[in-house]
Parts: structure tokens; C-alpha cells; sequence
């Protein structure tokens, strides 16, 4: 039986891990991700579970601990934000040409300077062309109910690549939200037991792994490393699908709201979707056609999916919670644009930058940014909200 | 995910090729010729040689095999000709000389 | 509850501010509502003045905004009235529940313009007198539930005594010291 519980993010995060029961869990502390090893060292410690939990001495060696756990056959799992991520860097490229499925939890947070603690999405923006899979959470909910599906994903034999389970840095991980847990068994057996075909500690098959590719394997290399990302967009859907089948929660690459007839429509990523959800049914009910779209998986990017999700709207926002100092905009704007363009919609578009280092995002913004769609008043090029001019 | 040795090589696809690149097979580098690196390789002087066998550990190569307590012949695919074992024969029994092709 | 209930509180670190807000979530979830708990965080440390919020609803609550328009509005610390403007947004409906062992007059003089409802309880008294330290979020706590009417006191004390069943477990002498402090504050504050 599901149960009805309310939980901070990090809570509900430490709790799927409970119930997944990682075989190695290397982590090293920052705001605002702490809590969830904090958590789960307690699991640990009560014998809750059979995880080997390792306090490594800076964030490289937790990524490089829990590569090597996996490469070893373990399934592992460490938890990350901000700077933290940043020193991560080098062995996150690695993690993914290697393909190993292992999961991140990233906590968002802005990447220093200034330094600040709160939520943006610069730390896993800046990490997206590094091979991982990438989903974000708009609430607790999803954040949980992410983590369960993750590895599912990621180990799936047309994918095996890491992969980033993302929550906005306070807003989510620290607010105590009514969620729906499901009860361990269900985990357990939805996520089931980790059977790598090629592992270290296989005696009867030894192997090398992270070979030198000089230039004549490397490119085939990387080509075939993006092909189990092209496979990954298939692979998450059928997951939701039988994740839906128990639990009731729908979930897709994006989530579309009230875009049926949509002439304004904004596309979001994270926990400000649920601000803009109420700031559309507030101008629907004044005429304005508005609709909303929450984008959860942003690697692999549904550029197509999205272009026809958005084909006949007028105009469109899309709003970026990480600046790319591009002279361009943000990250989503670059890569949603470019990806209406190939598919030939071409409805008026802008790229907003929003909610740096914490900013807080209020509905009012949200409705002002419609209107603002609705005057057809575009800026050139990017602009920003909630900014002091 | 039995690596299909025949395939590392340099017209594979990259449809063809190993996820992530790895080698599931044991011994590979045996396949792989670094003697092919050098014009010269060492040669041991069978009079001189005591079978001390102070010049198989030093080989970074392992191409100094032994077997019976006695080492065998410099191993040619292998021996990347960098003359450590020179140095370290106490009976100046090995010395570095162009490969000799017809008697390997 | 028509709409979205929505609370700001006004605290020093280490009072105990978050806590109460976590409580008030806690325990209305438990009486079947939707439920946000949330600090605003910064680089704060004890003794520095924070801000933690809850909406409370009868409908899934999706907003993730700080609250600007509270109904409500606690201060913990009687000190921090000098220095924050604690009723900015506050709605003409609602009402302040201010720490202090001023009359009402005195607090209205330090709340400039202030037009709203006002409620004060000396939550000092009411947690020397039943926890025999200070502790001012458990007093706050159940005046904010008092004042606003955020749900049946018996259902309150209720789901109080359970949660403080569950939290001092290993101390279960301070559970009815706990459980006086906020039938105690209920009485008081006015």
C-alpha cells in the first residue's frame, strides 16, 4: 500500500535510496544535498540497509569511488551540488564513456561566484554535455518518484550511462511537501537487482576497462556512446509506462499543461513550473489562452518532440535558470530554438533568464511574462525576470 | 560480452564497436607486436649469461620469459628495445644490436 | 478553509522559528491537508533573524514562491520588530501573533501604519511555567493555531501528543510539559 507521508526533498530522495538499497554509496557533504547521505548514513547505521557508505575526502574521489564501485559490478550512488559537482568534472566524462550506469542525486545549486547557496541550474547545466542522463523534479513527488525509476533507466541494456536525478536546491529539498511513498516492496521489485553483464571482479571473464582509443577508435566511440542517449528516450517512456502502471503517476519526457488550444506557452524546467501552473489557470480564467510546458528530461534533449508540442502557439518563452554568459541567452533557450528552427516552427520565441542564485520566481512574475507574450513585446535576443533594471 | 579479438581493429564501425571501448578477454597485449617500435633489441651472449635471471624482473615489457628455472630467449614481438636489462646484467652478457632478421 | 492559508514567521536562529513552521505542517498534514514548510535560507547563523513559511490547503498546493501576502504573520522574537517591517504584505484579514510581555498598545506603536488584527502571549511564561526552560516555538505553535483556526484544538492536541509520543520517545517525561505549554498558550494568547 502507498502511503501518504509529508517530506522535504532530500527526505524523500533518502528514502527511495532506502528502498533501492545501493550496493556502494560514496559521499562528501555540501549545501544543499548534505541531508540525503546524512539521512542515509542513519539507514546505515540502524542496519536499514546492506549499502557500504564511504565519507571520502572531497567530491572527485566520491565520483571516482562510486565509478569504481560500478565498473567493479556494485550498484552505487553519491550525491552532489554546486562546487561540489564542479570537482566532479573530469570523472563524470568518464562515468558516461565508460558506461556506467550509476546514479547522481544533484541537489541544484548556483555555481560560485558570487558564491550564494541557493538554487540555479548552473552547476548540471554547465555538466550537460558530459554523456549523463539528466531528469529534474518540479516537487518532492517527482523527485522521488525519479530516483525509483532511475536506474531502471539508466542499466537498461540500450542505454548504460549514468544518470543525474536533479531537485531544486532548498526550494524542493528543504520544503516539507505531502508525497505519495510507495511501500519498499513495490520499490524492490520495480527497481530489481543489478545484473551487470561485464564487471571487474568477474573471475571468469577478465576485462579492461577505459582503454587508451587512439584516434582511430575514438570517434567510433563516441558516436556509439551518443546512440545509447538517442536509446535512452525510448527506454525512459517505457519505464514511466510500467511506473504509471503502479503508481498511478504519469510521467514523460515533458509534462504538457492545458497546451491543447495554447496561443502564449512557457517552457520550464523544474520547480517553477508549479508556479507558472497557477499563474496559467489564473489567465485562463481572465481568456488568455496560456499553456505550460515542465520539461523533466533534458538528456536527451526531446528537441522534436517539443517543436511539434509547441506548433501552434504564437509565441513561446523559454526560461533558463542558468546564464551562459553566450552573449545569447541560456542553455535551454540555445538548444529549443535551434531545435524549432530544424523542425520548421516558427513561432515567435524568446529566452528568458530567471531565478539565478535563488531568485525567487512568484506567480505574478509568471502572469506578467504572459502578458508580456501576449503584447507580442519581445525583447532581442534574451532578456531576463525578476531583475532590477 | 566476449570481446571478438578480430575486431579491434582499426576499419571497425562504431556499430561494431565495444560498449565503452572495453577488451572482455584476457592476455590481449600478447596480440599487440610493441616490437615493432624499435630497429634495435636485445641480445644475450649465451657464453656470458650466468641464468642469474636478474634481467627478467627489470623487463617493463615481461618479454624475458623463464620457464624451468632458466629464461628463454628475448621475446622479439615484444622487447620495445629500451636496454634496462643491459644496464642491469652484471656479466655484461646482453647488449642492444639492429634486429637480426633472419635469425630472430 | 476556502482558500490557501498562507504564514510568515519572523525568528532568530536557533529559536526554534523553522522548527515550528516544520510542526505546523506536520500536524495539519495530519489532519488531511496539503501542507508547505519551508525557511528561506541564507547564510544565517544563530541568533540572526530568518524567515520560514508555510501554506496550508485544502487543494495539492503547486506554488514554490516565497509568501509576500501572508494571512498570518509570527514573531518569535519581540527584538526583531525594531529591525524588519513584520507585517509587510500582510492582509487586512489577518492578524500578527507577536512574543511579548508588552500590552497590545505598545507592540501597535513599534507596527508603523499597522492597521490588522493584533495577538500577543508572553511565551517565556508559558514554557518556564510548563517545560520549566525556554522553548518559545511550542507556545507560538499553538497560538498561530488558536488565532488563525487552522483546525479543531482537540484535533490539534491530538496529533501534538502523538508527534511528541513519536519525538521524545526515549524522554517521555517531557511529553505532558510539552503537551501544558500548548493548552497553556492557547489559553493565553489573546
Amino acid at each position: 500500500m502507498a502511503k501518504r507521508e509529508r517530506l522535504s526533498g532530500n527526505e524523500a530522495v533518502a528514502i527511495a535510496l532506502r528502498q533501492i538499497n545501493p550496493d556502494v554509496f560514496p559521499a562528501f557533504p555540501i549545501t544543499p544535498s548534505t541531508e540525503i547521505p546524512q539521512y542515509f548514513s542513519t539507514f546505515v547505521a540502524n542496519g536499514q540497509v546492506d549499502t557500504e557508505f564511504i565519507p571520502v575526502e572531497s567530491e572527485h574521489s566520491s565520483m571516482s569511488a562510486a565509478m569504481g564501485a560500478e565498473a567493479a559490478g556494485a550498484r552505487s550512488v553519491t550525491a552532489t551540488s554546486s562546487c561540489g559537482m564542479a570537482l566532479m568534472w573530469e570523472v563524470l566524462y568518464v562515468a558516461a564513456s565508460d558506461r556506467l550506469p550509476l546514479a547522481l542525486t544533484l541537489v541544484n545549486r548556483t555555481l560560485t561566484g558570487p558564491i550564494n547557496i541557493n538554487c540555479d541550474h548552473s552547476d548540471s547545466m554547465g555538466a550537460r554535455d558530459s554523456g549523463w542522463l539528466q531528469v529534474y523534479a518540479e516537487n518532492n513527488q517527482e523527485a522521488y518518484d525519479n530516483m525509483v525509476m532511475a536506474y531502471r533507466i539508466a542499466e537498461h541494456k540500450d542505454v548504460r550511462l549514468p544518470i543525474m536525478v536533479c531537485q531544486d536546491g532548498f526550494i524542493t529539498s528543504h520544503a516539507v511537501e505531502n508525497i505519495i511513498l510507495e511501500d519498499d516492496e513495490t520499490v524492490k521489485n520495480f527497481v530489481g537487482e543489478y545484473e551487470p553483464e561485464a564487471y571487474l571482479l568477474n573471475e571468469k571473464q577478465p576485462m579492461s576497462l577505459g582503454p587508451y582509443a587512439i584516434s582511430d577508435y575514438c570517434m567510433e566511440a563516441k558516436r556509439a556512446q551518443a546512440q545509447a542517449m538517442h536509446n535512452a528516450k525510448q527506454v525512459i517512456l517505457d519505464v514511466a509506462k510500467e511506473y504509471e502502471a503502479i503508481t498511478g503517476r504519469h510521467y514523460g519526457l515533458f509534462e504538457e499543461y492545458r497546451m491543447e488550444d495554447a496561443e502564449y506557452a512557457v517552457v520550464i524546467i523544474g520547480s517553477a513550473a508549479g508556479t507558472a501552473k497557477d499563474a496559467v489557470d489564473a489567465l485562463r480564467s481572465q481568456g488568455m489562452k496560456a499553456g505550460l510546458i515542465k520539461l523533466r528530461v533534458f538528456r536527451p534533449f526531446p528537441g522534436k518532440e517539443l517543436a511539434e508540442a509547441l506548433k501552434h502557439v504564437k509565441r513561446v518563452a523559454v526560461m533558463d535558470r542558468a546564464e551562459s554568459y553566450s552573449d545569447q541567452g541560456g542553455p535551454l533557450g540555445a538548444e529549443l530554438m535551434a531545435a524549432m528552427y530544424r523542425n520548421k516552427n516558427t513561432a515567435d520565441a524568446i529566452n528568458v533568464l530567471y531565478g539565478l542564485g535563488g531568485r525567487d520566481v512568484r506567480v505574478e512574475h509568471m502572469e506578467e511574462l504572459y502578458r508580456q507574450l501576449e503584447r507580442g513585446d519581445l525583447p532581442e535576443g534574451y532578456s531576463y525576470m525578476g531583475l532590477r533594471e | 560480452m566476449q570481446t571478438d579479438m578480430s575486431k579491434l581493429h582499426p576499419g571497425i564501425t562504431w556499430r561494431e564497436i565495444t560498449e565503452g571501448t572495453r577488451i572482455c578477454a584476457g592476455g590481449t597485449s600478447r596480440e599487440f607486436n610493441t616490437g615493432e617500435w624499435t630497429t634495435v633489441k636485445a641480445y644475450i651472449d649465451e657464453e656470458k649469461c650466468k641464468q642469474c635471471l636478474l634481467c627478467v624482473p627489470v623487463c617493463p615489457d615481461s618479454a624475458i620469459a623463464v620457464k624451468d628455472g632458466r629464461r628463454l630467449p628475448v621475446d622479439r614481438d615484444h622487447c620495445k628495445g629500451c636496454g634496462i636489462c643491459v644496464k642491469n646484467c652484471p656479466f655484461d652478457a646482453i647488449s642492444m644490436k639492429e634486429e637480426e632478421r633472419e635469425n630472430g | 478553509m476556502e482558500k490557501t492559508v498562507e504564514i510568515r514567521w519572523h525568528g532568530r536562529g536557533g529559536q526554534g522559528a523553522k522548527t515550528a513552521a516544520l510542526l505546523l505542517a506536520d500536524v495539519a498534514f495530519q489532519t488531511g491537508k496539503y501542507v508547505q514548510g519551508f525557511p528561506e535560507y541564507g547564510p544565517e547563523r544563530m541568533g540572526a533573524p530568518i524567515t520560514a513559511y508555510n501554506r496550508i490547503s485544502e487543494k495539492p498546493i503547486r506554488v514554490h514562491s516565497n509568501i509576500y501576502e501572508p494571512d498570518y504573520v509570527v514573531v518569535v522574537d519581540e527584538s526583531l520588530l525594531d529591525t524588519i517591517d513584520v507585517t509587510k504584505g500582510l492582509s487586512r484579514d489577518g492578524a500578527i501573533v507577536v512574543n511579548t510581555t508588552s500590552p497590545k498598545e505598545e507592540i501597535l506603536k513599534k507596527l508603523h501604519h499597522y492597521e490588522g488584527k493584533i495577538y500577543v502571549i508572553d511565551a517565556r511564561k508559558v514554557s518556564m511555567e510548563t517545560i520549566g526552560q525556554y522553548f518559545p516555538n511550542t507556545p507560538m505553535l499553538a497560538a498561530i493555531v488558536k488565532v488563525g483556526g487552522l483546525m479543531e484544538e482537540h484535533e490539534f492536541l491530538r496529533e501534538m501528543e502523538a508527534s511528541f509520543k513519536h519525538k521524545f520517545a526515549r524522554k517521555p517525561e517531557v511529553i505532558e510539559g510539552n503537551m501544558n505549554a500548548l493548552k497553556l498558550a492557547m489559553k493565553e494568547v489573546h
